[in-house]
């Protein structure tokens, strides 16, 4: 028996004879973060509805430490305009011990947005306060389901340098979810690459080659995947400038 | 002010308090079109209790908990989207209930009371059970408000955080269930599921928390039932309908005076 936090084996989970999930096996332990990438409809979501135990599993089996305290952002989702809700009261629905709320908030930068109604946030705000409400359990496992979903390019990198800072802090275990390899990169410690079964696992750098990976999200897949990656219109030079890319002119230009 | 209106302005008034924070579970979870077909299976409940002889209330109860069964069951086999679905019970359950009233002869069922309400036939029992069931609904509403309201912000957040989320959605339906039951003979069951929406929805634009506009929608509702009441005397008009209008006009009032 290991000490992981959660560990899953053979684990099939199937809706209306689709199998989503195909025999994964899956450890967790205290302090590394894991992330799980994959395309649209690799069951992502799926599987952490699983570790979570939204679902049941068809088959196999998920073991949970004794101990085991999840906090859950799930992805970013809209809150009815009818429901006037400031922050304040969303994190209530966790806990009603506001020194704990304020705290939470302030680890997460978003304090100052306590008063304000949740339907009026931005992206990047929003996230901080699911952040803030799955830090309100004390976990010693987040499950974070696309947390920079709706955050810009520049606070992506910062979203993910703060989680790896809560890592530290708390010495948790973190799953994380993303479509997009590249984000998760410099912050994560191992990652594993889903599309219904596990296609490879390891190191970011090692999965970064491996030609599962790259058969997954090579050049052709990433066609599929437009909402998701940014094609650049632009490139940088050597002074870091950006230079925009010749097909990005209007067509009557003339720039000799 | 006679005995027959007070008992009539106090059945309405419990009504009403115990429509305002289920209304604005009503609105928050979309829940209207739901609401609207369990108040269109009380007229099956109806006839199936006078068929067993059963105390109307009760087999109204019993009718729209069946449908909320036979709702969830069907939608988990996911054969058509619930809008489609909840039509299809609506009236189905409507119709029925037509059918099995025709068998009785027109002395003994009243079909214009059902649907639309009869206050003249309020009796001082109904009153005691309005009042008492309204209670009911009250209690249970606030001892489970953080729970249901946590799952109506997001279901499976509040799943992962313990909340027993299969267990208060039944009890919402529930509720519901019991609260047309109660309104029929206010308000009849065509015009049930007003008294929910609209004083919840002419709260919206005065409430900065969900507690505030249950609150709102409790005190609006129970401005529409003595209006309607009020005005209705004089007018000579049937006391549901009117309750049902002035709602109407206090949420269009509400859209002008809005203060954000």
């Amino acid at each position: 028996m290991n000490n992981a936090l959660v560990s899953a084996h053979e684990l099939v989970y199937a809706q209306q004879g689709r199998a989503l999930i195909q025999r994964i096996h899956l450890d967790i332990h205290a302090g590394e973060i894991v992330s799980l990438i994959g395309p649209n409809g690799a069951g992502k979501t799926t599987l952490i509805k699983l570790l979570l135990g939204l679902l049941s599993p068809a088959e196999g089996r998920i073991d949970r430490r004794a101990d085991l305290r999840v906090g859950y952002m799930p992805q970013r989702f809209h809150v009815d305009p009818n429901l006037p809700l400031q922050v304040s009261r969303f994190m209530q629905l966790t806990s009603r011990d506001s020194a704990a709320i304020d705290h939470a908030l302030r680890r997460t930068g978003a304090l100052p947005l306590m008063s304000h109604p949740l339907q009026g946030l931005s992206g990047g705000e929003f996230q901080r306060v699911l952040l803030a409400r799955a830090l309100l359990r004390k976990p010693n496992l987040l499950v974070l389901d696309e947390p920079a979903q709706g955050v810009d390019i520049k606070g992506q990198a910062a979203f993910y340098r703060l989680i790896a800072e809560l890592r530290d802090e708390l010495h948790c275990g973190v799953l994380l979810v993303s479509h997009d390899l590249h984000l998760v990169m410099a912050s994560s410690d191992r990652v594993i690459c889903l599309n219904q079964h596990i296609c490879c696992e390891g190191t970011p750098d090692a999965v970064s080659t491996n030609p599962a990976y790259l058969e997954l999200f090579g050049e052709p897949a990433l066609e599929g995947l437009g909402v998701y990656t940014h094609h650049h219109d632009h490139h940088h030079n050597l002074h870091g400038d950006t230079v925009p890319d010749a097909h990005s002119h209007h067509a009557g230009c003339n720039h000799s | 002010m006679n005995h027959w209106l007070l008992d009539a302005w106090i059945a309405g008034m419990a009504l009403a308090m115990a429509c305002g924070p289920l209304g604005a579970f009503v609105v928050w979870r979309r829940m209207a079109y739901f609401g609207d077909t369990l108040a269109h299976s009380a007229l099956l409940g109806i006839s199936l209790g006078l068929l067993l002889d059963i105390h109307p209330a009760l087999a109204i109860t019993v009718a729209g908990l069946a449908l909320a069964i036979a709702l969830v069951g069907l939608q988990h086999r996911q054969t058509v989207a619930t809008d489609t679905l909840l039509g299809i019970l609506a009236h189905t359950s409507l119709a029925a209930g037509l059918v099995i009233l025709s068998f009785f002869d027109n002395q003994r069922v009243d079909l214009m009371a059902y649907l639309f309400g009869d206050l003249l036939a309020l009796g001082r029992a109904d009153v005691y059970l309005i009042a008492g069931g309204a209670g009911v609904v009250l209690v249970t509403v606030a001892s489970l408000w953080r729970p249901l309201l946590a799952m109506t912000v997001h279901e499976d957040l509040a799943r992962a955080e313990g909340v027993p989320t299969t267990g208060l959605k039944l009890a919402l339906m529930a509720l519901i269930a019991l609260v047309v039951a109660l309104a029929m003979k206010m308000v009849g069951i065509l015009l049930i599921t007003a008294l929910l929406v609209i004083p919840a929805a002419t709260a919206r634009g005065f409430s900065r928390s969900p507690e505030q506009m249950a609150l709102l929608a409790s005190v609006t509702g129970c401005l529409a039932v003595s209006g309607g009441l009020a005005a209705s005397l004089p007018l000579d008009t049937p006391a549901g309908p009117t309750i049902v209008t002035t709602a109407g006009l206090l949420y269009l009032l509400s859209l002008v005076k809005r203060p954000r």
